[in-house]
C-alpha cells in the first residue's frame, strides 16, 4: 500500500491549518511593508529638514560656488567684515546647521589647508564630502588659471572610456550586465539558503513533535519510516511553497496599495535613491530598462530556469532529509544545537563562496570546485549559472548532488528509523553512527 | 490452522546488546495471550518484530499461515505502551487519518468510527482537538483507532494504564467482546491480576530469553507444589503440631479465620490429599483445607528471581 499521498496531505494540512503558520504567512508581509513605509517616511522627514550653512569666506576666492541646493541653504556672510567669533555667535544664535570658515592666507594651496567647519554636532558625512568637492573644484580651477592653463582646453580634452565586452561567439555583455547576472544568481542562491533554513527547521520540529506526542509508534506500525520521512519533507515543502507564494503575491499587492496611498515609491526610498543617482549619472529609467532587457537576453534563460528548479529541489531535499534525521535523533529542540552546526556550516560556506569568489571570477578554480561539492553545489552553481556554465558541468554537478541525496536519504532514513523509537538520553555522534549500521 | 501467530527463533541484537535471543511463541487462534516479563526483558522488541517495525536478525514470523509481509499491516491492531496522538489535530480527522493508513477507505472508516463513537458515547468529541481532552479520553480514542479496522490480531501493551477503574472495565469488556467476535489478542502487562483474569496462555520473557510458556492452567499445574493450607482444632494443638511435623513436611501458615486454630502449610510427597484429610479428621476438627495454587504473580516472581541467580 502506498500511503505517501495520504501522509503528504496530512503534513500539508497540519502545517497550513496551524494558527501560527497562518499568522506568519499574512503578518510577515504586512510587517515588512510597514517597516519599509516607516523607513521611507522617516527618511523623507529627515530630508525635509532645511539646513542652513553659513559661509565666512575671508579669502574671497570661493564664496560664489555655494548655491542653494534642495534642502541645503547657504548664507554667505562677510558683506560687512566680521570676525570669526562674531560669525560663530551669529550662527549659534540663529541655530544654523554650521559655519564654514575659509581663512585668508597667501596662495591657493595655503588656503586649502585652512578651511574649517564649525558646528554644534558633528556634521553629516555627505555634506562635508559635498563641500570638499565644491571647494576642491573651485580651488583647482583658480590654480589652473594662476598657472596659465586654459580650463576650457582641459575640459575639451577629457575622454570617457567604456569598454565593450564581447565573447568569442559574438555575444556582447557589459558591466551592468554582469551586475545583473550577479543579482540573479545571488538571489537564487540566497533564496535556496533561506528556504533550507526556514523549512528545514520546520521539518525537524514536526519530527520532534511526532516523537514527543508519542504517536510515532502507531504510525510506523502502519507505514515504512522512509515513507513517513519523505511524506513529511514533501508535505512541509509544499506548505513552504504555499507560504512563499502568498508572501510574494500578498506582499506585492500590499506594496502597490501602500505606494498608491502614500504617493511614494517604496522601492526608491531615500538611501537607494542616492545610490541610484550616483549610478545613473543622469541616465533615464528607460535606459536601464533597456539594459535589463539586454541582460536578460544575454543570459541563458531556459537553462537558468531548468537548473534553478533542479538544483533548488535536489539541494533542498538533501538538506531537509538531514534535518529530519536530526529531528529523529533528539527528544527536544534544545538538543538539536550540536547537530545543527555541521548542517549550517556548509550552507554558510556556500553563500560566502558564492558572494566572494563568483563575483571575482565565476569560472575560477574555487567557484568551479565548490559548484561540484554536493553540500555547496546547489547554492554556488545557482550563482554561477547566469554567467554561462557548460552543460556538462551542470549535469555532472547535478548527478553528484542527486547521488549524494540518495545516499543521505538512505542514511537519514536509518537514523530516522532507529531514532524515532529512542527516548530519553541525547545521543552522541558515535551512537548515531552505530544506528546506521543496525 | 489452530495458531494465528507463530514466532520461530527470533533474535535481535542492537550493537553488543542482545534484545531477543531465540524466542519462539505460539499464539492460538481466538486466545488471549499474555506476554509477561520484567522491564527491559525484550517484550517490546518482540512486539515490534510482529508489527514489522523492527526487522529480526534471524528467525521467522508466521501470521495466519503466511510468513509475515507488508499485507499483514491491516491484520494487526497495535496499541503501544508509549502512546499518543497528534495534539493539535482534531479527534475525527486524526482517527480518519490513522484508519486510512491501515487501509480503510474514508467512507468505511467514517461509518465504523461513528459506530464506535456512539458505542463508547464519545460522539461529541469529534471536532475537539486532542490537547483539549484528558489523558483517559485520548486513550479511548486510541483504543478505537487500534481496533477500528477489525484486525485478526490485536496487540495491547499495558492497555489499562491511564484508565480509571470504570473505563478500565469498559475496555476489558470490549477486549473480551472482540475476542468473542474472533480476534486474537496479545496482551503485554505487568498487572498480574488482569493476566489471571483474562489470559488463556502466557509466555514469560526474561533477559531476552523466553523462560516459560504454555496454557495458563498447565503452567500453574507444573508449578504447584502439592501444598495444602490447613486449619485444625485439636485438644492440644502443640502436640498435634509436633505429630504432624514428624509425619509430613510442614510450615507455619497465615490466613484469616474466626478461630484460634492451628494454621499450617502441609506439603505432600507420597501421600494423597485424602490421606492427609483422613489423618487430620482423626485428630481434630478441620476448619480449613485448601490446595495452594500458585498465582501468576508467584510464578512470575519465582521464575524471574531464580533466573537471576
Amino acid at each position: 500500500m502506498n500511503h505517501l499521498p495520504l501522509i503528504i496531505k496530512r503534513e500539508y494540512l497540519a502545517k497550513v491549518k496551524n494558527k501560527s503558520f497562518i499568522i506568519m504567512t499574512f503578518l510577515s508581509p504586512i510587517i515588512m511593508i510597514a517597516l519599509f513605509s516607516v523607513v521611507a517616511y522617516l527618511s523623507q522627514v529627515n530630508n525635509d529638514k532645511v539646513r542652513v550653512i553659513s559661509v565666512l569666506d575671508e579669502s574671497g576666492l570661493v564664496s560664489d560656488v555655494f548655491v542653494n541646493q534642495g534642502n541645503t541653504k547657504f548664507n554667505i556672510l562677510g558683506d560687512t567684515p566680521m570676525s570669526l567669533d562674531d560669525a560663530k555667535h551669529l550662527v549659534t544664535a540663529s541655530s544654523g546647521y554650521g559655519l564654514l570658515h575659509i581663512a585668508k592666507k597667501g596662495d591657493v594651496s595655503e588656503v586649502s589647508k585652512q578651511i574649517t567647519f564649525y558646528s554644534q554636532e558633528s556634521p553629516s558625512l555627505s555634506i562635508i564630502t559635498a563641500l570638499e568637492h565644491k571647494l576642491a573644484h573651485r580651488l583647482t580651477q583658480i590654480n589652473y588659471k594662476n598657472r596659465g592653463i586654459d580650463v576650457a582646453q582641459i575640459e575639451a580634452s577629457k575622454v570617457d572610456v567604456s569598454i565593450l565586452q564581447e565573447n568569442f561567439e559574438g555575444k556582447t555583455t557589459s558591466k551592468e550586465d554582469s551586475l545583473l547576472k550577479l543579482i540573479f544568481g545571488g538571489a537564487a542562491g540566497y533564496l535556496l539558503f533561506m528556504f533550507i533554513i526556514i523549512y528545514g527547521n520546520m521539518i525537524m520540529r514536526s519530527v520532534i513533535e511526532e516523537k514527543t506526542s508519542r504517536i510515532i509508534e502507531v504510525i510506523i506500525s502502519s507505514v515504512k519510516p522512509i515513507q513517513l520521512m519523505l511524506g513529511k519533507i514533501i508535505g512541509t515543502s509544499l506548505a513552504g511553497i504555499t507560504q512563499f507564494a502568498i508572501w510574494v503575491t500578498f506582499g506585492g499587492l500590499l506594496m502597490t496599495i501602500v505606494s498608491l496611498v502614500l504617493g511614494v515609491s517604496l522601492m526608491d526610498s531615500a538611501p537607494q535613491q542616492e545610490i541610484v543617482e550616483i549610478a545613473s549619472q543622469g541616465q533615464s529609467m528607460e535606459y536601464y530598462l533597456g539594459l535589463f532587457k539586454e541582460a536578460l537576453k544575454s543570459m541563458p534563460l531556459i537553462n537558468l530556469i531548468v537548473a534553478f528548479l533542479l538544483f533548488f529541489i535536489s539541494g533542498y531535499l538533501l538538506y531537509s532529509s538531514l534535518y529530519a534525521a536530526i529531528g529523529a535523533a533528539v527528544d527536544n529542540e534544545t538538543d538539536t544545537q550540536q547537530f545543527m552546526l555541521p548542517i549550517i556550516m556548509p550552507l554558510i560556506l556556500a553563500v560566502y563562496i558564492g558572494i566572494f569568489t563568483v563575483i571575482e571570477d565565476p569560472h575560477g578554480t574555487v567557484s568551479t570546485v565548490f559548484s561540484f561539492i554536493p553540500f555547496t553545489s546547489p547554492v554556488v552553481m545557482l550563482m554561477r549559472i547566469p554567467f554561462g556554465v557548460p552543460i556538462w558541468q551542470q549535469v555532472l554537478s547535478l548527478v553528484i548532488l542527486i547521488g549524494t541525496f540518495i545516499a543521505i536519504v538512505w542514511v537519514a532514513a536509518k537514523i530516522y528509523r532507529v531514532g524515532i523509537l529512542m527516548y530519553g538520553k541525547k545521543p552522541t555522534y558515535k551512537e548515531i553512527i552505530k544506528w546506521i549500521r543496525y | 490452522m489452530n495458531n494465528l501467530l507463530e514466532v520461530r527463533k527470533a533474535s535481535k541484537t542492537f550493537g553488543s546488546f542482545t534484545a531477543l535471543n531465540n524466542v519462539s511463541i505460539t499464539v492460538p487462534k481466538g486466545s488471549i495471550y499474555g506476554l509477561l516479563g520484567p522491564n527491559g526483558a525484550g517484550k517490546t522488541t518482540l512486539i515490534r518484530i510482529i508489527n514489522q517495525i523492527t526487522i529480526p536478525d534471524s528467525g521467522t514470523v508466521v501470521l495466519d499461515g503466511d510468513s509475515l509481509n507488508k499485507s499483514h499491516i491491516k491484520d494487526i491492531g497495535y496499541l503501544p505502551e508509549e502512546r499518543g496522538l497528534y495534539k493539535s489535530m482534531k479527534v475525527g480527522e486524526q482517527a480518519l487519518y490513522l484508519a486510512q493508513l491501515k487501509g480503510l477507505s474514508k467512507k468505511e472508516a467514517k461509518e465504523r468510527l461513528k459506530f464506535w463513537f456512539d458505542r463508547l458515547e464519545i460522539g461529541d468529541w469529534w471536532g475537539k482537538k486532542i490537547q483539549e481532552l484528558s489523558k483517559g479520553m485520548a486513550q479511548k480514542i486510541q483504543f478505537v483507532v487500534t481496533v477500528l479496522h477489525k484486525p485478526k490480531l490485536l496487540i495491547f501493551d499495558e492497555p489499562f494504564s491511564g484508565f480509571d477503574p470504570i473505563n478500565a472495565n469498559l475496555i476489558k469488556d470490549e477486549i473480551l467482546r472482540l475476542r468473542e467476535e474472533g480476534a486474537t489478542v496479545i496482551f503485554s502487562t505487568h498487572r498480574m491480576e488482569s493476566v489471571e483474569e483474562l489470559c488463556d496462555d502466557i509466555a514469560l520473557i526474561h533477559k531476552s530469553n523466553k523462560i516459560l510458556d504454555g496454557k495458563i492452567l498447565d503452567v500453574k499445574r507444573s508449578y504447584k507444589t502439592n501444598t495444602f493450607e490447613v486449619g485444625i482444632n485439636a485438644l492440644d494443638n502443640t502436640i498435634l503440631e509436633k505429630e504432624l511435623a514428624d509425619k509430613f513436611k510442614v510450615a507455619p501458615a497465615n490466613f484469616k479465620s474466626l478461630n484460634e486454630e492451628l494454621k499450617l502449610n502441609i506439603t505432600l510427597e507420597n501421600d494423597t490429599p485424602n490421606d492427609l484429610l483422613n489423618y487430620l479428621t482423626s485428630k481434630g476438627e478441620v476448619s480449613h483445607f485448601v490446595e495452594l495454587i500458585p498465582s501468576v504473580n508467584d510464578i512470575f516472581i519465582q521464575t524471574v528471581t531464580s533466573n537471576n541467580l
